[in-house]
């Protein structure tokens, strides 16, 4: 799977003011680690997701820094308190400087 | 620390080590497998002229965090592979302009209970095929497209998101059409032939030592019920003919071609041994 990372985010649609929530997201990414060689015994570079960020309305909800023991496709999740309606925004970094987003809307009711 | 406290903690050492031994048999856990709201069949009662009683699926015989990211499909990465495939059965390709739902329209409809079926008998080339030749035959003959290498990542998550449009249906093969139970004879004897410098049938660890433990890895009954799989020791998809030709290279053998008479036989006769047990593409595995 060395196509383009792509993410994957499960949040409720809504919610009740000051409820806590589960977020729940993927992304396929390969996750090469940086000690494995290849058939000539060069060494494969390192190619990991090194960081992940969720935010509300900007506001930082949870963040990660991810080390290359993570196994290939990494899940994450995690739970937040939600205070009012907005869009949460899902950030991964890669080793290479590429970022990939997601976003998904709640409204609080 | 003194002496006879070191001499007892070294008893208590052996005590916990032949503890290990002495568990070496662990059966199959009993737990439910419910995926999106849908019971799979984990276990169920053998067809007549099976060795078992009971078939089970090899989802009873891995650990709880891996049962638990099977029974979540968002969790679950071999959906990874079925959104792929769900874009190559979009996409158009070969000479004559056409997709996969070009005429096959919707997937979830057309292809539902379809992948439990096979292998199924092949008149044209009278042999059984399985998903993925039945994806070339449709791909050379009617989108004049080229077949697909082996494990191409495109054929295993086409054949992926096929199967997983049975998820839940109990597997059935028709053994009466054609020559399918010559080809059913011949799986099962090459199921039970040893081979390699270990000297191991097929039926050496997923019959006779079934439930037990090489190594760290708890033997189950080599059922084929989940694949394509998504295993998480290549953290990808597994196709069938992968996991043979694995299997058979740790008996140190030499592994028959994928697709193989020899090896798909050895479809038609294993995939037998799990009648009844729900389709679970994709499954999880170690």
């Amino acid at each position: 799977m060395a196509a383009t990372p792509k993410p994957r985010v499960k949040v409720p649609k809504t919610a009740k003011a000051g409820e806590v929530i589960v977020l729940k997201t993927l992304i396929s990414h390969e996750m090469e680690s940086g000690q494995r060689k290849d058939k000539e015994g060069k060494v494969i570079p390192r190619k990991i997701i090194n960081k992940f960020t969720c935010e509300l309305n900007g506001q930082l909800v949870f963040s990660a820094d991810i080390d290359p023991a993570i196994s290939a496709n990494p899940y994450l999740e995690f739970s937040a308190r939600v205070p009012e309606s907005g869009t949460f925004k899902f950030t991964w970094v890669d080793d290479d400087g590429s970022i990939y987003t997601d976003e998904q809307k709640i409204e609080v009711r | 620390m003194n002496r006879n406290s070191v001499l007892a903690a070294a008893f208590v050492g052996l005590a916990l080590a032949t503890g290990g031994v002495t568990s070496a048999f662990a059966d199959p856990v009993d737990d439910k497998l419910v995926i999106d709201g849908v019971e799979m069949t984990t276990k169920t009662k053998a067809p007549e002229g099976h060795p078992f009683d009971e078939v089970l699926s090899g989802w009873l015989f891995r650990e709880a965090e891996t049962r638990a990211t099977e029974a979540d499909s968002f969790a679950n990465p071999g959906m990874l592979a079925v959104e792929r495939g769900a874009e190559i059965w979009n996409a158009v390709d070969g000479t004559a302009g056409k997709s996969c739902a070009s005429c096959h329209n919707d997937a979830a409809e057309t292809m539902k209970g379809i992948g439990a079926n096979y292998p199924k008998w092949d008149e044209a080339s009278k042999k059984p095929i399985n998903i993925e030749l039945q994806i070339d035959k449709c791909r050379t003959e009617n989108m004049g497209a080229e077949a697909y290498k082996f494990d191409a990542p495109d054929q295993v998550a086409l054949a992926t998101y096929i199967k997983h449009q049975s998820l839940g249906v109990p597997v059935k093969l028709d053994l009466a059409a054609g020559d399918m139970q010559s080809w059913w004879d011949k799986g099962k004897e090459t199921y039970y032939t040893r081979t390699g410098q270990l000297n191991f049938a097929c039926a050496s660890c997923h019959e006779a030592s079934m439930g037990k433990y090489i190594r760290a890895d708890h033997l189950s009954q080599g059922q084929a019920n989940g694949f394509p799989t998504y295993r998480f020791n290549t953290g990808g998809m597994v196709s069938l003919h992968n996991r043979f030709r694995g299997c058979i290279r740790d008996t140190r053998a030499e592994f028959p071609k994928a697709f193989s008479d020899e090896l798909m036989a050895l479809e038609v006769y294993v995939t037998w041994r799990g009648t009844g047990l729900s389709v679970e593409t994709p499954a999880v595995r170690q």
